[in-house]
């Protein structure tokens, strides 16, 4: 059965579009059949991050205008065969597609592909409206700051009222030494705050710019925490239990009392 | 200056707390809006429930949530015209 996923966070520079494509890439290189939709009309991004910005032809609105087929407009993807991304029109505005035809197209995709991922643009007007028709589920991206959770809060609520509930929050940007210090939220506080459940916490990573730069998804990476991070995400997106990833440095000390059962569990 | 001395005060010097009392304090007020609707169906069964015990002026309900600094409250008017003797 396929499954409609927006990308969602309110916020702007939050990791929506690194985490669609990370997540997109990651579920692609298990074998599912992935469509990655940039939903972000007028700020295209998708395409960049993932490489693929030299071979668009068509985009979102030619297919909602009928200008062109969706295959026509599907760009696959460099390394993964069973990897499309369907990229956003830049020079439109975000009212040139409307949700129904927004659910139709999605309604399409699912007959074609697994996964379709979403890339919601930040905010709550008609870009957002228009990204989360059509989709099952949702992940709500956020980092561990006041106004970013704030954000979240939010979305969850517009979530709810279009009749998508329980979202999963993916912790980006965590600083696990910043956490320790108690300078920065931790991942159970946002849990507390927010109410829903956890499906990914991405570190903060100096790989994920240069992935960026480079426009090859860090989730690839076989030896980056981030990528680890990514990984297990898709892990859970298909329906398995992963543990979540020690993130917390403890340091001597802790790691000392830990292996002598004494550490406080996080 | 005053977050200094608000840390003083509550005998926390980390700012995680800080941003986790912030956070509280704004989503007490995001989350407080009740939308038309369920306020509408709020007020039906308020009236529902306080006609088995009383006889109440349904024109002149009045149900609004209250803010103030950092808490909300449900604040309902309703003028009655008779008391019930028995439920």
């Amino acid at each position: 059965m396929a499954k409609a996923i927006v990308v969602t966070s309110g916020k702007g520079g939050v990791g929506k579009t690194t985490t669609t494509a990370n997540l997109g890439t990651g579920l692609a290189q298990l074998g599912h059949k992935v469509c990655l939709v940039d939903a972000d009309i007028g700020l295209r991004n998708l395409d960049v991050v993932l490489g693929l910005e030299n071979r668009i032809v068509f985009d979102l609105v030619d297919v909602v205008e009928g200008n062109c087929r969706v295959r026509q407009a599907l760009i696959k993807d460099k390394r993964f065969n069973n990897l499309f991304l369907l990229p956003a029109a830049q020079t439109r505005e975000k009212d040139a597609v409307a949700p129904e035809q927004m659910r139709e197209l999605i309604k399409q995709l699912k007959e074609e592909f697994d996964f379709i991922l979403v890339d919601c643009p930040a905010g709550i007007e008609q870009g957002f409206r228009n990204a989360i028709s059509g989709a099952d589920d949702a992940l709500i991206v956020t980092t561990p700051e006041v106004s970013a959770v704030r954000d979240a809060d939010r979305i969850i609520g517009l979530l709810e009222a279009a009749e998508i509930y329980e979202p999963k929050l993916v912790v980006n940007r965590i600083r696990p030494d910043m956490v320790r210090k108690g300078d920065m939220m931790s991942i159970q506080d946002m849990i507390d705050i927010l109410a829903i459940p956890l499906i990914g916490v991405v570190p903060d990573d100096e790989v994920i710019i240069i992935s960026t730069n480079k426009g090859e998804p860090v989730v690839l990476e076989k030896k980056s925490k981030a990528g680890q991070a990514y990984r297990n995400i898709v892990r859970r997106l298909e329906g398995a239990e992963v543990p979540f990833l020690e993130l917390e440095d403890k340091g001597v000390v802790g790691r000392l009392m830990s292996l002598l059962g004494m550490g406080n569990k996080q | 200056m005053f977050d200094f001395l608000g840390r003083l005060l509550r005998g926390s010097d980390n700012s995680k707390n800080v941003a986790k009392e912030r956070l509280r304090l704004v989503l007490i007020h995001d989350r407080s809006s009740l939308s038309p609707g369920l306020l509408d169906s709020l007020k039906e069964e308020l009236i529902e429930v306080l006609s088995k015990y009383m006889e109440i002026d349904e024109s002149g309900l009045e149900v609004n949530l209250d803010e103030g600094d950092d808490s909300v409250a449900l604040v309902a008017n309703i003028p009655v015209k008779q008391i019930k003797r028995k439920v």
